[in-house]
C-alpha cells in the first residue's frame, strides 16, 4: 500500500490511542472518586471536568479519529486502488486536531464542564461545541471520500461485488451522514448561538430531541467497525473462509436502517414526548436484535468452519481447534462473550416499562462500558494489532503481550461492569462525584464499587499495556514484516446483488423511516410552541 | 454441519432457518413489551404539560405554599416538588403506604431528573414540562429520591428523603397537607 495512506491511518490511529490513553487514566480515578477510598486532588469541579474529558475522548475523539484511518486503510487496501482526494483527507485531519485542540482546551481550563451530552440549558464556552463541529466536519470529508472511493471502484468492476468491507465502511460513511444531522441541527441552531449570547432561553424539549437523533445511532458508528473486522479479518486470522458474504451486506443494510429511528428510546422518561412514538421507537429498537443476532450466526459459523479445517472435532472441539494465540481470534472470542452480556442488559434498557427501573443509573454506564468499552473497544485493539505491521514495516516484538493486553481488558472489564450493573439496579444513578458513604443504604454499596475500582485499575494497566505494544515495532531491531492485509474470502462466491452493493434506495428508505419516526416529534415542537428555559453558563459568563 | 466445504445451498438454508429464529425471538419480545405495556400498565411517564420555567414560582401550583404532600377533597394524594440547582423543595416529603400517589415535578432552570431507590419511580425533569409519574409505595419508611441527571458542579449533593409512613399515620392538617416535620 502506498506510503501516504499508511501515514495517514497511522496519524489518525495515534490520535485516537493518545485521547484513549489519558481518558483511561481519568476514568480510573474517577472510579477512585466515587468509591468509600479518598482519592488524591479529588474535588467536585475536577470531577466534572474530568468526566468531560473522559466522555469526550472516549465517545467522540477515539472512534471518530479510529473509524476515519480504519476507512482510509480499507479504502485502498481492499480496493486495490489509490484513495482518491487524499490531500483533502490530510485537511480534513488537521480541521480535526484544531478541533480536538479547541474542545479539549475549553475542557481543561474548567469552561465546559457540561460532559460529553452538553444538555442545555447548561452551557459551556463556544469554542467547546466549535471544536466538536469542526471533528465533525472533518469526519463528513472522510464520507464523502469513502463514497467517491466506492464509486470508482464501481465503474470500473460493473457487476462485480463490492469488497465486503468497503461496503460496509461506506454503509458506515452513509449512516454517519445521517447521524450527525441531529446534533449538527443542535449545536448549530440552539446551543452555539446561546454559547455566544445571541439567545438567552433554549427550548430545551427541542434539543433533547434533537440530541437523541444522533444519540443511538452514533452507537452503530462506534460499533461497525469491529463488525467489520468480524466478517472480513476473523476469519481469516482463525484460517478459515467467511460462512456468508451475502448475510454480511444485509447486515450493514439493516444497521443502516435501524440505527437511525429509534433514537426515541433515550427519551423514554421524558415528559416532552407522548406514548405513541415512545411506543414505535420502541418496535424499531427490537428489530436491530436481528443483524446483531445474523453476525453471531454468521461469525459463530465461519469459526467452526475455521475450527475444522483445522482439524477440530465433534460438536465443540472445533473451538479447541482455533488458534487462540492470534490476537484477531483471541479478540472475536472476548467480544462476542462480552456481547453476550452486554445484549442481555441491552434488552432490558429497550424495554419500554422496564426501563423505568435503571434509566440513569450506574446499569447504564456499566452497560455501555461493556458493550463499547469492551465489545467495540477490544475489536479496535485486534484490528490495530492486525494491520499495524503492515502500517509500520515492522513485526511486533513479542506476540504474548498483545494476547496478555486483551485478557487483562476483558477481565478488567468484567470486574468493573458486572458490580457497576448490580449497583445500577440497587439504585445507584449516574454521574455522581461522590457518595455520602455515611448514609446506611449508600454504605452497603461501598463495597461493590470498590471491586468496580480494582476493574478500572486493571483496564488502566491494559491501557498502557496497549500503548507499549503498538510502540515495539518502532524500535530498533524490530524484525521487518510484509506489506499486505488479507481479508476473509467467503466460504461460496456470493451471487451479485445490485441492491447489495450500493445505498441510493436504501437511503430513501430511511428517509422515509425517519420522517415517520422523528416527522411529528420534532415537528410538535413548533405546533405548540412549549416555554423555553432560561440558558445556564457554566463558565459564569459569556 | 459436520463437513468444512458445504455448498452454498446448504449455507443458504442454514441462514434462513437462523433468520427465522432471530425473527421469532423479536417478535417474543416485543410481545413481553406490550404486554407490560397494555396489561401491567407500565409505562413511563408520557402526559405532555407545558409550562413556564421563568414563572414557576408564580404559577398557582408550585408556588412555595402549595409544595410537599397533599390531599385534595376526593382524597387523592399529591406530591408536588421543584426540583432547583442544586436541591428539592421540599427536600423531605410523606406519602402514605399501599395507597396511589402522584408526583408531580417541575424545574425552574436546568434538566433534573428523579429516581426513588428500591423503586421503579424514575422521570426526567425537564424546564418547560410538568413531569408526572402515578405510583404506589409498598413499604414504609425513608428512601433516597436522588437527582439522576447532571445539573451542574452541586449535582452529587441534591438528594431528598421519600417517608413512606402507614396510612392509619398519614393524618393530613386542616388544608390537607402532610409534611416531614410533625412526625419526626
Ligand atoms: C480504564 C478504563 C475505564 C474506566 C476506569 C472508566 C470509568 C468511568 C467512570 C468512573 C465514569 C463516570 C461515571 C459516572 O460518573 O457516572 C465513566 C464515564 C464514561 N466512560 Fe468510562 N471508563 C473506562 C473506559 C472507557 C471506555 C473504553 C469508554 C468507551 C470507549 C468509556 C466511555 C465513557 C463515557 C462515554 C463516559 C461518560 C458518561 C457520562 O457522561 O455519564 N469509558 N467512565
Ligand atoms: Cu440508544
Ligand atoms: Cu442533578
Amino acid at each position: 500500500m502506498s506510503r501516504s495512506v499508511k501515514g495517514l491511518t497511522l496519524a489518525h490511529f495515534w490520535v485516537g490511542f493518545a485521547a484513549f490513553v489519558v481518558a483511561a487514566i481519568l476514568g480510573a480515578w474517577q472510579m477512585w472518586a466515587r468509591s468509600p477510598l479518598p482519592a488524591p486532588a479529588y474535588s467536585p469541579d475536577l470531577y466534572y471536568l474530568s468526566v468531560t474529558a473522559h466522555g469526550v475522548s472516549m465517545a467522540y475523539v477515539l472512534p471518530t479519529f479510529f473509524i476515519m484511518g480504519f476507512g482510509y486503510f480499507v479504502a485502498e487496501t481492499a480496493l486495490k486502488r489509490p484513495l482518491p482526494g487524499a490531500p483533502w483527507a490530510w485537511g480534513a485531519f488537521y480541521v480535526g486536531i484544531l478541533g480536538v485542540a479547541l474542545a479539549a482546551g475549553s475542557v481543561l481550563l474548567g469552561q465546559a464542564s457540561v460532559l460529553y451530552t452538553f444538555y442545555p440549558p447548561l452551557i459551556g464556552t463556544v469554542f467547546f461545541y466549535v471544536g466538536l463541529v469542526l471533528v465533525v466536519a472533518a469526519s463528513w470529508v472522510w464520507c464523502v471520500l469513502m463514497i467517491l472511493a466506492m464509486a470508482g471502484w464501481k465503474r470500473e468492476n460493473p457487476g462485480k461485488n463490492v469488497p465486503l468491507a468497503m461496503f460496509a465502511t461506506v454503509a458506515n460513511a452513509v449512516m454517519w451522514l445521517w447521524t450527525t444531522v441531529g446534533v449538527a441541527a443542535e449545536l448549530v441552531f440552539q446551543v452555539i448561538p446561546a454559547a455566544l449570547g445571541w439567545t438567552e432561553t433554549i427550548d430545551v424539549g427541542l434539543s433533547r430531541t434533537l440530541f437523541s437523533w444522533t444519540l443511538h445511532a452514533i452507537v452503530y458508528f462506534w460499533l461497525i467497525p469491529a463488525y467489520i473486522a468480524f466478517y472480513t479479518m476473523a476469519p481469516e486470522a482463525a484460517g478459515g473462509r467467511l460462512y456468508s458474504d451475502t448475510m454480511g451486506r444485509l447486515t450493514f443494510v439493516l444497521f443502516l436502517l435501524y440505527s437511525l429511528p429509534v433514537g426515541l428510546h433515550h427519551l423514554f422518561m421524558d415528559p416532552e414526548h407522548a406514548t405513541g412514538f415512545k411506543f414505535l421507537q420502541m418496535f424499531l429498537t427490537a428489530l436491530v436484535v436481528i443483524p446483531t443476532l445474523l453476525t453471531v450466526f454468521t461469525i459463530t459459523a465461519s469459526m467452526e468452519v475455521a475450527g475444522r479445517m483445522r482439524g477440530g472435532k465433534g460438536l465443540l472441539g472445533w473451538i479447541r481447534a482455533l488458534p487462540w494465540d492470534r490476537p484477531m481470534v483471541l479478540a472475536t472470542g472476548l467480544a462476542f462473550l462480552m456481547l453476550f452480556f452486554g445484549g442481555g442488559g441491552g434488552l432490558i434498557n429497550m424495554s419500554y416499562g422496564m426501563n423505568a427501573m435503571i434509566h440513569n443509573t450506574s446499569w447504564v454506564t456499566a452497560h455501555f462500558h461493556l458493550i463499547f468499552g469492551g465489545t467495540v473497544v477490544i475489536m479496535y485493539f485486534a484490528i490495530a494489532y492486525y494491520i499495524w505491521p503492515t502500517l509500520t514495516g515492522r513485526d511486533f516484538a513479542s506476540r504474548r503481550a498483545l494476547t496478555t493486553q486483551l485478557w487483562l481488558w476483558f477481565v478488567g472489564m468484567m470486574v468493573m461492569t458486572l458490580p457497576w450493573h448490580y449497583l445500577g439496579l440497587l439504585g445507584q444513578w449516574r454521574r455522581v462525584a461522590e457518595f455520602d458513604y455515611s448514609n446506611p443504604i449508600i454504605a452497603a454499596w461501598g463495597p461493590w464499587v470498590i471491586v468496580s475500582f480494582v476493574g478500572g485499575a486493571i483496564l488502566l494497566v491494559s491501557a498502557v499495556l496497549f500503548i507499549v505494544n503498538l510502540s515495539s515495532p518502532y524500535r530498533q531491531g524490530a524484525t521487518k514484516a510484509p506489506d499486505a492485509v488479507a481479508y476473509a474470502r467467503p466460504a461460496h462466491p456470493a451471487p451479485y446483488i445490485r441492491a447489495l452493493n450500493g445505498f441510493g434506495m436504501w437511503n430513501v428508505v430511511v428517509l422515509v423511516l425517519m420522517v415517520a419516526a422523528y416527522g411529528f416529534p420534532i415537528a410538535q415542537f413548533f405546533i405548540f410552541d412549549a416555554p423555553e428555559a432560561i440558558v445556564h453558563r457554566v463558565n459564569g459568563g459569556g | 454441519m459436520t463437513q468444512a466445504h458445504s455448498d452454498g445451498r446448504d449455507a443458504l438454508r442454514a441462514e434462513l432457518r437462523w433468520a427465522a429464529i432471530v425473527g421469532a425471538a423479536v417478535a417474543l419480545i416485543v410481545v413481553a413489551v406490550v404486554f407490560a405495556g397494555v396489561v401491567l400498565g407500565i409505562n413511563p411517564p408520557s402526559n405532555i404539560e407545558h409550562i413556564d420555567p421563568k414563572t414557576l414560582h408564580l404559577s398557582a401550583e408550585f408556588t412555595e405554599s402549595n409544595l410537599g404532600t397533599r390531599v385534595d377533597a376526593n382524597g387523592q394524594v399529591t406530591v408536588r416538588v421543584v426540583t432547583t440547582q442544586f436541591s428539592f423543595i421540599p427536600s423531605c416529603m410523606v406519602v402514605p403506604a399501599g395507597q396511589p400517589v402522584t408526583l408531580r415535578f417541575a424545574s425552574p432552570d436546568v434538566i433534573h431528573g428523579i429516581l426513588v431507590t428500591g423503586t421503579n419511580v424514575n422521570t426526567m425533569v425537564v424546564p418547560g414540562y410538568v413531569a408526572q409519574v402515578h405510583t404506589e409505595f409498598t413499604e414504609t419508611g425513608d428512601l433516597l429520591m436522588p437527582c439522576q441527571e447532571y445539573c451542574g458542579i452541586g449535582h452529587s449533593q441534591m438528594i431528598a428523603t421519600v417517608r413512606v409512613v402507614p396510612a392509619a399515620d398519614f393524618i393530613p392538617d386542616a388544608q390537607g397537607k402532610v409534611s416531614c416535620e410533625p412526625l419526626r
